[in-house]
């Protein structure tokens, strides 16, 4: 069996068609979509074609939207926009379970004297609503809170979030790079102010994203020195990704359906088959509130990398919320943060599915997963230990 | 994706001497479940010759944790226990090719778990979870990494960077509280500067002792010989009063809601207590 590629949280392979609809524009229609002459002007009809795409996706209209390097440019442009128009406010909001390209900037904020509040969650991975509207107050600025969880695809009530900020007079900007192209996400339905999306999440290439800002909203450019995308970020345009965006953006809308009607199915055929067959296992994430794609499962006594290596053997991609393949030597913040136990948190297991995974995929993945972990265990010195340690969670 | 050596990925796949030793001579033990690895040392040895005839090993950890722990087996079988104890965590590394700097702690444990199995050996057989030794300072309280360990990690491995060390030996890769001490220690041994062995005071009687006094070594013994082990397994402990000979205190973390509490008040602080400052010491649960 060919690559069995389970970990499309992470990123997703380029389309065939997108990467057609991208290719003239490398070596034939190279133009610089500013210039005045028809060979480089011209580029700003597709640009312009591909930012409908995008705004279609999450129901803006195009001129809401701007093109930029990415989700993390998305996330801190947004923030530091939002911050620049309330220079007497120095209260911010997020939670803290977020991808680092926005808790890393609230860190950064905190040190430099904002008040950071990093509203907690439970054990499921669910917002912690009380303590949020604990929080909020009229000095604060900015409300940062993600749509979906990148590692256990919990999605957060948004609508809500957002609702409770704007009472308080506070701006709301959501992170979505993980929701958006698996769920549907209705910008005006839920009110947000901002939205960060990214390109390589749905089939389309790298180094590109995309910052809904919603009409009237005052924004300050992150990056400046060019009047592209009407003075709001500078820079020349990157017009084969844009296209790109485009595409992936059009065909993700489209093709919207196959995650509730295929990939939805296909996850929990997976989760539920591998919790039958292997002992000591938990699903991590609220199972009712989650991307249809995502499936986080943490295998007790064993450690995550190992369990990535052995699969790697077989050709098959997931990844882990362990200490050991970050680098770093705390396990996920995400997993430490719904109080997942260390013994669990360690040995857990990222499942995220596309579009385009297949019911043999599944199908090889329970067949060989249990038997790896049967034999890591057999390794580990807490296998025996195992009661003594869950009679004292 | 770590850039693995052929070897790690070969002791991964195919650890040799996996398991337990059932009566086995000496038991070395490192890490926990908490800090992320973990790894368990059985010896068989010769007590004539001191030959180490056999050794397994079980280890929680990843893909380079078990490599290391698997070629540790490999190095030490048919070593004397002398000769087994040269072997540093560089050996380790150098044995399996190399490993990814960030996970050099990884043979780090292997040697502290070889320590152990040794030191269980000559103390009769009884499992011994490997500790700094007493009286140093611990500088790291998240991994529990003592100033002597990193001093040997920056002699062995030569290091340079605070980083280095936290590859090395974990100590500052969690809250990184401890990082400036461990900048602190790094001059002063790069400078040449080591430093002396803090000198033994003569103690006290418990009995003779004034509150404040009880209250200090009894603290004292509670942060250097208690609270890192049950750290171990995500525990802690509390001192909330002393009354005599009564010491009360209170167990905290994971040890707070442990069955095996009573025995962990009784068969190890009160044991620890006695043997460090008093026999006439009795602890009691807050």
């Amino acid at each position: 069996m060919s690559l069995i590629y389970f970990d499309n949280n992470a990123t997703t392979g380029v389309l065939p068609e997108v990467f057609e609809a991208m290719a003239p524009y490398f070596t034939e229609k190279y133009g610089n979509a500013s210039s005045m002459h028809h060979f480089g002007g011209g580029n700003k009809k597709a640009i312009e074609r591909a930012r409908m795409y995008v705004a279609s996706l999450i129901n803006a209209s195009a001129a809401e939207v701007v093109f930029t390097s990415g989700g993390t440019e998305s996330d801190s442009s947004a923030i530091y926009s939002a911050l620049h128009f309330y220079p007497n406010k120095k209260h911010i909001i997020t939670s803290a379970v977020e991808h680092p390209a926005v808790l890393e900037v609230f860190k950064k904020l905190g040190k430099e004297g904002y008040r950071v509040d990093f509203i907690g969650v439970d054990g499921d991975g669910r917002f912690n609503m009380e303590q949020y509207k604990a929080v909020l107050d009229k000095d604060t600025a900015l409300v940062s809170v993600m749509w979906a969880n990148s590692e256990t695809g919990t999605i957060f009530p948004i609508k809500d979030i957002c609702a409770l900020a704007h009472e308080a007079g506070a701006l709301f900007h959501t992170d979505a790079v993980q929701a958006v192209g698996k769920i549907a996400v209705d910008v005006k339905e839920a009110g947000v102010d901002m939205l960060s999306c990214s390109s390589h999440k749905i089939n389309g290439p790298k180094g590109i994203g995309g910052l809904y800002i919603r009409q009237g909203l005052r924004f300050f450019p992150f990056m400046v020195g060019g009047h592209q995308e009407r003075l709001r970020r500078a820079g020349t345009e990157n017009v084969p990704a844009i296209v790109g965006f485009g595409e992936a953006a059009r065909i993700a809308k489209e093709t919207l359906f196959l995650y509730e009607d295929n990939v939805r199915i296909l996850r929990d055929n997976l989760e539920n088959a591998l919790l039958k067959a292997i002992p000591d296992c938990r699903v991590n994430g609220d199972r009712e509130h989650r991307l249809p794609n995502t499936s986080n499962i943490s295998f007790g006594y064993v450690e995550g990398e190992s369990i990535l290596m052995m699969l790697d053997e077989y050709d098959i991609c997931a990844s882990s919320g362990s200490a050991c393949t970050s680098g770093s030597l705390e396990p996920s913040h995400v997993l430490m943060a719904m109080g997942v136990p260390f013994q669990f948190a360690h040995g857990s297991i990222r499942f995220s599915l596309g579009k385009f995974n297949t019911e043999e995929e599944v199908e090889q993945v329970i067949k060989v997963l249990p038997p790896i972990i049967k034999r890591l265990r057999e390794i580990s010195p807490f296998h025996g230990e195992k009661r003594a340690c869950a009679a004292r969670q | 994706m770590w850039d693995y050596t052929d070897k790690v990925m070969d002791h991964f796949k195919n650890p040799r001497n996996v398991g337990e030793i059932k009566d086995a001579d000496g038991t070395g033990q490192v890490g926990s479940l908490i800090c992320g690895d973990a790894l368990k040392l059985t010896i068989k040895v010769n007590k004539e010759t001191e030959v180490i005839e056999d050794v397994k090993f079980q280890t929680f950890g990843c893909a380079s944790a078990i490599a290391s722990s698997s070629i540790l087996t490999e190095m030490v079988k048919g070593k004397t226990l002398e000769e087994a104890l040269k072997i540093t965590n560089r050996d380790i590394a150098e044995a399996l090719g190399s490993l990814p700097e960030e996970k050099m702690h990884c043979s780090v444990m292997g040697m502290e778990a070889l320590d152990a199995a040794v030191k269980s050996y000559r103390q009769g057989g009884a499992p011994v979870i490997f500790e700094q030794e007493p009286g140093t300072n611990i500088v790291c309280h998240c991994f529990n990494v003592s100033e002597q360990a990193i001093i040997q990690a920056i002699h062995n491995n030569n290091l340079k960077t605070v980083e280095d060390v936290t590859h090395f030996t974990k100590a500052g890769g969690a809250c990184g509280k401890c990082k400036e001490e461990i900048g602190r220690i790094l001059s002063k041994v790069l400078s040449c500067e080591v430093p002396s062995a803090p000198k033994e005071e003569k103690k006290k009687p418990y009995a003779e002792m004034t509150i404040v006094e009880k209250i200090k070594a009894v603290e004292e013994v509670l942060n250097t010989d208690i609270k890192p082990k049950l750290n171990l397994d995500g525990g802690s402990v509390e001192l909330t009063d002393i009354n005599g000979n009564i010491v009360t205190v209170k167990l905290l973390g994971m040890c707070g809601g442990c069955m095996n509490a009573g025995a962990t008040l009784k068969g190890f602080v009160e044991k620890t207590l006695r043997e460090k400052i008093s026999q006439d010491i009795e602890v009691k649960q807050a």
